[in-house]
């Protein structure tokens, strides 16, 4: 039982009927300012289901580039409708609701972990299938209709993530000379950008449902914004999501060539390998950047876990990832 | 002086017990946490053996980029990164390049030597 457990269990009965009951609410995972929580809906008319929370308390919760849970939910629902595999959204809570900024949605079976995900036996079916998946599922997402989204959702395309995320790391006062030459190569190369389109934001393994048939559910849409496709074919393609199998371009599990016959079957139209490069090469500046945001959370004492610290020390890696995109290196 | 046990000796000796006492008696988040302080000190015990050497190289790499053999490394590197935003220096300058890799990848030896970006 926790507090949730009564706002949550009249939602439900307002929903389901009254013999609905809420049973098993385990806390999965969530920092401070969100949480996601699984728990069993008992009927007495129909089979148990499984279904999960997500959460913000504050509903001034939604902080830096996301989106807010209630958006995030009516996002959820409109790559529905263009067939990309999502959670199903059972409820979007309002204010009366007493649960603050959250939606319920359909528990899917799964793993999200990419170390499992890239190597168990399990998932050797999935994986030969997986880029090509992510790129129908990617198609599906960028086909959705941008008048059937919330208003005011981010607009944002690329050269000004560039000019975003230097200011960040101007404001660091830190000297890092391939940040530095990524900056130049980026801003000399950028592509005339595409029509705008829904771009998920943050599409790459974590953040993917797996199961042993492949991509079950496409989750975490807190970065949703309107932009160029191509940012999110780069995204999945950065080599820190590959987790050690660098010659699979594509999150450790497959090829680009895949991830593309997946985009065109779907629809989509990918343009250049030049420029799905430039956007890789802007998610590689992006990471690095994050890593250097972590690290200042533990610096100012905002959050002084030893873990915000290490991931300070993963700046390197999206350093020697810009090195090998900017030098053409094979499987950069 | 006394160094008995060394510094590298204790660093190992709280390591082992981070991962092979504290860990496994751990659960959840804590036992993450755990590992996470192992592999801290882990990358300092790498820090404390490779660090001089990553600097006194960089400045050597540095100094001939920039014609400059009297500054020291922070300087140095500030002025790289001055002069790639200028444009002075190239992005595709090859020395630069090549300074930059070399730089980079004795950074990763400390930060992270298993990255699979290091690989040819």
């Amino acid at each position: 039982m926790t507090a949730l457990t009564a706002p949550l269990t009249r939602v439900m009965q307002a929903r389901f009927g009254p013999s609905a009951q809420v049973t098993d609410m385990t806390r999965l995972s969530g920092g401070a300012s969100q949480e996601t929580w699984g728990f069993g809906l008992e009927m007495r008319s129909a089979p148990t289901r499984r279904l999960i929370l997500r959460r913000a308390p504050f509903q001034s919760a939604a902080k830096g580039e996301a989106i807010g849970l209630v958006k995030e939910a009516h996002i959820i629902g409109a790559a529905a409708r263009t067939g990309t595999p999502v959670p199903e959204i059972i409820h979007v809570c309002s204010p009366e609701d007493d649960l603050g900024d959250a939606f319920i949605m359909a528990h899917v079976e799964g793993q999200t972990i990419a170390r499992k995900i890239l190597r168990d036996e399990t998932f050797s079916r999935a994986r030969s299938r997986l880029a090509f998946q992510c790129g129908e599922a990617l198609a599906k997402i960028h086909a959705v209709d941008l008048d059937s989204l919330p208003p005011d959702l981010p607009i944002s395309h690329g050269l000004d993530q560039v000019d975003r995320y230097e200011a960040i790391y101007r404001g660091f006062d830190m000297d890092r000379p391939v940040f530095e030459l990524a900056l130049a190569w980026l801003r000399q190369r950028a592509p005339q950008p595409l029509p705008a389109t829904l771009v998920h934001g943050d599409f790459r393994n974590g953040n993917l449902m797996v199961n042993p048939e492949g991509l079950a559910a496409v989750l975490d849409w807190e970065l949703a914004h309107h932009g160029d496709p191509r940012e999110d074919l780069g995204w999945i393609c950065v080599n820190s999501w590959r987790f050690g199998v660098r010659e699979k371009r594509v999150g450790g599990f497959g090829t680009l060539e895949d991830l593309l016959a997946g985009y065109q079957a779907a629809g989509g139209q990918a343009g250049e390998a030049k420029d799905l490069m430039w956007f890789q090469a802007l998610g590689s500046f992006k990471w690095g950047i994050m890593c250097l945001i972590m690290y200042q959370a533990f610096a100012t004492k905002a959050d002084p876990s030893i873990e915000r610290a290490m991931i300070g020390r993963r700046a390197s890696e999206a350093e020697i990832d810009l090195l090998n995109l900017i030098e053409g290196r094979p499987h950069a | 002086m006394h160094e008995a046990p060394s510094s590298e000796e204790l660093l190992g000796a709280v390591i082992g017990f981070l991962t092979e006492v504290a860990a496994p008696h751990l659960s959840g988040q804590a036992a993450f946490h755990a590992r996470v302080a192992a592999n801290a000190l882990a990358l300092v015990e790498r820090e404390m053996a490779h660090r001089q050497p990553a600097d006194a190289r960089a400045r050597a790499l540095y100094a001939a980029l920039l014609s400059d053999t009297s500054s020291p490394l922070d300087a140095l590197t500030k002025e790289v990164c001055a002069r790639i935003r200028s444009g002075a220096l190239a992005y595709d300058d090859p020395a630069l390049l090549a300074a930059l890799r070399e730089v980079t990848s004795a950074q990763l030896t400390i930060d992270q030597p298993t990255y699979s970006g290091l690989k040819p």
